[in-house]
């Protein structure tokens, strides 16, 4: 007899590792602009929370008594740990990044019920808990120009040598939100991104290829048919929509939508955060509602609220969200269409 | 050219078609033993109509059409009857099944066949005839067709959809009959056209069969038809009947409709073909070609007898050393055959040599990651992984807001599901768990009515003896009364006396119906004689017709069932008794022996 029991007994080349490979090759363009904008730091950033994040996971599965190989293999904590390193200042203490990926698999993966069944994306509350813990060195990003070599940049990372304001300040987000607050009304937001030294040429220097790297990697995904259109482009539309209509109300207050897509965790965002499946919506009109709502949630903290940026609290909040959205928006099935 | 619809989802399986369509059919040699079921298709199960050791003929009605919904069964070759006993079922259960055990005696006499003008005949004629020939649905639905042969009374038909498209991969039985006896299958299509009078006719085939669309267009060319051979996209589930439907017409027929009501109706190529055989040359179904391929040296379509016993037919194919099973069915919605002697059916469409390189063993199966992928594929745009959560959860309720009852089994979502989670079997399962608790249901309601009437009827008994006494009590009283002369007494006595002759009838009836339990409907008789009694039969009754309707909106779908839904179901009861879990359920007629 053969050893397979139901139908169908054919099956694509389908598994979720292959899924998680993909979403890590498309992460791969981001991180090449990373290096080269931020220098090799940010590799072993990667290193650290992919340690820590196989490490934890090994621990939780031999805890819960699940095939550890199995689970290892699947590739879902790698992409966890990767998204925390990449939403962390790369020049964080060892510990912040390795504290961060614990807690997110830990507790927002395994004390869940581990791959599948987190209501909240594991990466994006370990950006939160982190930053509600240690503001300020959640805050500190290093600055564009600034030459330090790799050595002293490890240094650095591991304690070995003191932090220097001169090598880390803010994002060229927050930059902005300080500076508009600290000048008001003396300055106008488009004299200050005219200051191509923090500000590049369209978003943040330096930022704006690394984000550019993230949509590269989202249109892969895209086309891969990993993730669909609904949820990162109704994020982008939010996000636009209320940026643009405030920028065109009092262009002196508020920055272009454009600055604000290819600034801080817009990118990074829109085409891996929620377009995660797990903690997302969903069917597709549930999916445009948590982009959109996200979108919009991520502008109004990240200019209205304390925090400088605002993507990881609008996802969480969204998550919430999801099992109701996902009720109210279940589509018509076939043959049921014109029930109304 | 008609401009044609989308269904959404979809999968797009290796076709493998190729390897059995390079020869052209051939005639399977007489085996040694016959084992033919006598339930075939759906609905009514036949009566043998022969006893071991009788004589039979090839073609010879051994087992009559039990109901409307019921299919004659034949002999497929000429031989001795050898037993008329329970046989090994062509299902994964492994359960048997009633069936006739046939030696053949290798000169396969036909019965006396007459030829028939069918123009000639009413239409009600036809479809007896159709039913009396076995023909049923050869797509792999096994329901008799003459059941589908009534258009709606109230809604015009408009189209008539005839299903070439064989979508399943590895399946090439209906494209070399298209092939090869186009012109038959035109002039199948014709009758069911008599019948069914649709103002058009679509004949849908996937267009990775180039030669069948040819054939047939040439076929309907020549005998002068207007129906229209169409090309239609290749993509699994494209030759589901309700697919098919919408790809050529636009309708999506419910799973709460008939393809009629909305003015539609589709057929298999190879059942216009056996109708075609039934009616104008009086062979009843009694074979049918059957695809062999996959871990064999010679893939090939055969056409073979109903019963023959898969060792001898498989044989034809010379399996490969490394075959480790074989598939009935193509690879999406067959299953594997449970032994070597199970018999091939009219359902048979493939059998399919399985072997670890031809369908590796599955990897383990994960969580579910919600990706959605199985959404996306799903031919009837349900939610799987919903339906998935919920019946791993035993929440069986949720599965039918799921609309779990829609789902076809077609497998798309298996196919793609990343997690490699099996979820066509937890949507049986859940499917099967929800028929079997609603049995259960129903034989409790049923019990519990019966309970309830016992006790009103010991209710009423005690009330009627107590009265009873009490009447002799005032009989005695007023005797005494009248023995004391005391007129003035008598009229107080007679209006108690008066319901007297009502209640003694009423306690005459009650001692003449049989026991409790036993009937109902004898209680209902004898009910209305006391206003009290009356009540309660009202609210029995009332109890009763909400028990019927019941019965009749739950479980949805029970009338569709097809023939491996209801083998399932049986498969399930089965597994359900040997655990000692519950009595045999009370809904026995609508329970398989196939
Ligand atoms: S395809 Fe599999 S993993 Fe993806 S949502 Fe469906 S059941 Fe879950
Ligand atoms: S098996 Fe059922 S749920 Fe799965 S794709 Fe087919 S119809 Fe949809």
């Amino acid at each position: 007899m053969m050893d397979f029991s139901t139908p169908p007994y054919l099956l694509n080349n389908a598994s979720v590792q292959r899924v998680m490979l993909q979403v890590l090759a498309a992460l791969l363009p981001g991180v090449a602009a990373y290096v080269w904008i931020f220098g090799p730091i940010i590799l072993v950033q990667l290193a650290l929370a992919t340690a820590t994040a196989l490490a934890a996971e090994a621990a939780m599965l031999k805890l819960r008594e699940k095939p550890l190989a199995m689970f290892l293999s699947d590739g879902s904590a790698i992409v966890t740990a990767w998204l925390i390193a990449l939403t962390f200042p790369p020049l964080s203490p060892w510990w912040l990044v390795v504290t961060g990926t614990l807690f997110a698999i830990v507790i927002a993966k395994h004390l869940y019920g581990g791959l599948g069944q987190n209501p909240f994306n594991p990466a994006m509350v370990a950006f939160a808990v982190c930053i509600v813990s240690f503001p300020a060195l959640m805050s500190q990003w290093p600055s564009v120009g600034l030459q330090v070599s790799f050595a002293d940049q490890a240094r650095v990372v591991f304690g070995m040598m003191p932090r220097l304001d001169a090598i880390s300040g803010a994002t060229p987000l927050d930059t902005l939100k300080t500076a508009l607050k600290l000048e008001e009304g003396t300055v106008s937001v488009t004299q200050l991104l005219a200051d191509q030294t923090v500000y590049g040429f369209f978003a943040g220097r330096g930022w704006e290829w690394v984000t550019g790297g993230y949509l590269l990697g989202g249109i892969f995904l895209l086309w891969r048919g990993i993730i669909s259109w609904h949820a990162p482009l109704s994020f982008i539309a939010g996000l636009t929509l209320l940026s643009g209509a405030l920028w065109v109300w009092h262009p002196a207050q508020f920055a272009n939508p454009f600055f604000h897509l290819f600034s801080g965790g817009a990118m990074l965002g829109a085409w891996f955060i929620v377009t995660d499946p797990v903690s997302g919506c969903t069917t597709m009109k549930g999916k445009l509602i948590f982009g959109f709502v996200a979108g919009a949630l991520a502008y109004l903290i990240r200019v209205f609220g304390g925090y400088p940026d605002g993507v990881a609290f609008a996802v969480l909040l969204m998550n919430i969200c999801v099992p109701l959205i996902d009720h109210y928006t279940q589509p018509a099935i076939f043959g049921m269409k014109d029930k109304s | 050219m008609l401009s044609l619809f989308k269904f959404k989802g979809g999968v797009k399986p290796q076709t493998n078609k190729t390897q059995s369509v390079s020869e052209p059919i051939a005639v399977a040699p007489l085996p040694s033993r016959l084992f033919v079921p006598l339930h075939q298709s759906i609905g009514g199960t036949p009566q043998p109509l022969v006893q071991a050791g009788d004589r039979v003929l090839k073609g010879q009605l051994i087992g009559a059409a039990d109901g409307w919904i019921s299919s004659a069964v034949h002999a497929p070759t000429s031989g001795t009857v050898r037993a008329i006993a329970e046989h090994i079922a062509a299902h994964p259960s492994g359960l048997t099944t009633l069936s006739v055990e046939i030696e053949p005696d290798g000169k396969d006499e036909w019965i006396e066949r007459t030829p028939i003008d069918y123009a000639k005949l009413p239409p009600e004629r036809v479809r007896e005839l159709l039913r009396e020939a076995g023909v049923v649905g050869l797509g792999g639905a096994v329901f008799p067709t003459h059941g589908k042969l009534t258009a709606s009374k109230t809604v015009p038909m408009d189209e008539l959809v005839i299903n070439g498209a064989e979508c399943e991969p590895f399946i090439t039985c209906d494209d070399v009959l298209m092939r090869e006896r186009a012109e038959e299958v035109i002039r199948g299509v014709g009758i069911f056209r008599d019948l069914l009078q649709p103002k058009r006719v679509l004949i849908g085939i996937e267009d990775n069969k180039p030669e069948a669309v040819a054939a047939l267009q040439t076929a309907v060319a020549k005998l002068n038809e207007k129906f229209e051979v169409i090309a239609v996209p290749t993509r699994y589930p494209a030759g589901g009947a309700k697919q098919l439907i919408r790809v050529l017409t636009g309708k999506e027929v419910p799973s709460s409709k008939r393809s009629t009501d909305l003015g539609v109706q589709c057929f298999n190529v190879a059942t216009a073909y056996t109708a075609w055989r039934a009616v104008t040359h009086g062979e009843p179904v009694i074979s049918r070609i059957v695809t062999l391929t996959g871990n064999v040296e010679r893939p090939r379509n055969w056409e073979a007898l109903i019963g023959t016993p898969l060792s001898e037919f498989v044989a034809l194919g010379q399996p490969k050393a490394d075959t480790n099973g074989y598939l009935m069915g193509g690879p999406m919605m067959g299953f594997e055959m449970p032994a070597m002697d199970a018999p091939l059916v009219k359902a048979t469409n493939c059998i399919i040599a399985g072997s670890p390189t031809l369908f590796p063993p599955k990897a383990p199966e994960m969580p579910c990651i919600r990706c959605g992928e199985c959404a996306k594929v799903c031919p009837h745009e349900l939610q799987p992984f919903e339906m998935y959560w919920f019946s791993r959860a035993h929440n069986f309720g949720k599965t039918q807001e799921y609309h779990i009852f829609d789902c076809i089994e077609c497998g798309c979502c298996s196919f793609v599901c990343p997690s490699r989670i099996p979820l066509v079997q937890y949507f049986r399962f859940a499917k099967s768990e929800i028929w079997a608790r609603e049995k259960e249901k129903n034989a409790a309601d049923q019990a519990k009515a019966r309970f309830e009437w016992k006790t009103e009827r010991e209710e009423r008994e005690k009330a009627e003896k107590a009265e009873k006494l009490a009447r002799a009590a005032a009989a005695q009283a007023a005797k005494k009364a009248a023995e004391a002369a005391a007129a003035a007494a008598a009229p107080a006595a007679d209006s108690d006396a008066t319901p007297a002759p009502a209640t003694a009838t009423a306690a005459g009836v009650a001692a003449q119906a049989p026991l409790p339990a036993a009937t109902e409907s004898a209680t209902t008789t004898d009910a209305p004689v006391d206003a009290d009694a009356a009540k309660k039969a009202a609210i029995a009754a009332a109890m009763e017709r909400a028990r019927a309707q019941r019965a009749a909106i739950q479980p949805k779908n029970t009338e569709n069932l097809t023939l491996l839904q209801q083998k399932d179901i049986a498969a399930v009861d089965a597994v359900r008794q040997q655990a000692g879990i519950e009595p045999a359920p009370a809904a026995e007629a609508e329970e398989p022996k196939s």
